[in-house]
């Protein structure tokens, strides 16, 4: 499957002149989504810590 | 057969139609079902991705700046629906008082917010190049950056108040008061005809998009949703945690004694 739009890469991050506007949207819908998904992580390992903590002072 | 029920299958006698409703076996629940939405989105994202940037062809006034439909529309769609979600969680955690249900509105509040803030960046950084400017006090821009302070409102009130269970009564009330902002962004673009376009895809009339753009957006919004469950679980499992850590359950959890770090 040939694609139709780009010839070659820098083509593509041209995006026909408007490269900034649309790879800055990705790039901060991939960074908000990163920062979710660290906060997350974050989250889930300071509840286990305090967990395991609780269960060794018992 | 037990007098006094009626005749129903073997299945409906005996489901308990709560069993999930006890964080305890919702834990497990999540815990097996949030990798899979995980790897949902994933796929979709790439096949979204792919189909908008190398099939969708390029639109004949905007050239390439349109691209950014892909991430700008799913994300408003998302900002709306899980502030409902979110919502209906709230009222029945309020209603019927059940610990789970505002846990999950808790749950829900901050993948909510974030696509909220990703619509308004996104939008923006579309409507630079086309309308020429970062901003302007459009009626829906305006009505979506409200329903970003409605987000960090309910998380910040529930922050803010130390019992759990106050806090869910608090934050229940600001987001079913917010609930009138999402028909109000949604046909901001019709009553008030302001300078964001109107809804090319609507429940009512046809798409008026081409069909490769359409499919394009379309497989990113089911990207999007399973994002969202998969987040939504994840910190619903943190949340359970966090606040049935002296119960017996979780003490005995398996997974914590398997290491320390």
């Amino acid at each position: 499957m040939d694609n139709m739009n780009w010839t070659n890469c820098s083509d593509f991050f041209a995006m026909g002149g408007y490269g900034l506007y649309v790879w800055g949207s990705y790039l901060v819908t991939a960074a908000a989504i990163a920062v979710e998904l660290m906060s997350l992580r974050g989250r889930r390992r300071t509840i286990r810590l305090r967990l395991t903590r609780m269960r060794d002072r018992k | 057969m037990r007098p006094g029920i009626p005749r129903t299958s073997f299945y409906l006698q005996n489901v308990n139609w709560f069993k999930y409703a006890s964080p305890q076996n919702f834990y497990g629940l999540a815990g097996k079902l949030a990798p899979w939405f995980a790897i949902a989105a994933a796929l979709l994202t790439i096949t979204g991705l792919y189909i908008g940037f190398f099939l969708a062809p390029t639109d004949a006034q905007q050239g390439e700046a349109y691209r950014i439909i892909f991430i700008h529309v799913p994300a408003a769609w998302m900002s709306m629906l899980i502030y409902l979600v979110m919502a209906v969680w709230a009222g029945i955690g309020f209603v019927l008082n059940t610990r789970l249900s505002s846990m999950m509105a808790s749950a829900l509040a901050p993948t909510g917010a974030m696509f909220t803030f990703i619509a308004l960046i996104t939008g923006s950084a579309w409507g630079k190049p086309t309308w020429g400017t970062w901003w302007v006090w459009d009626a829906r821009l305006t009505s979506e950056l409200i329903l970003l302070f409605l987000y960090l409102g309910f998380i910040s009130l529930q922050a803010a108040i130390d019992d759990p269970r106050r806090a869910d009564k608090a934050g229940a009330l600001l987001a079913l008061l917010g609930v009138v902002n999402i028909p109000i962004i949604y046909f901001s673009v019709k009553w008030w005809n302001t300078l964001h376009q109107g809804a090319s895809v609507s429940l009512t009339s046809g798409p008026t998009m081409a069909t490769t753009m359409l499919t394009g957006m379309l497989v990113m919004t089911f990207a999007l949703w399973s994002y969202s469950i998969a987040a939504a679980l994840a910190r619903v499992r943190c949340i359970i945690l966090e606040r049935e850590s002296r119960t017996v359950w979780v003490g005995e959890l398996r997974e914590l004694s398997a290491r320390a770090a």
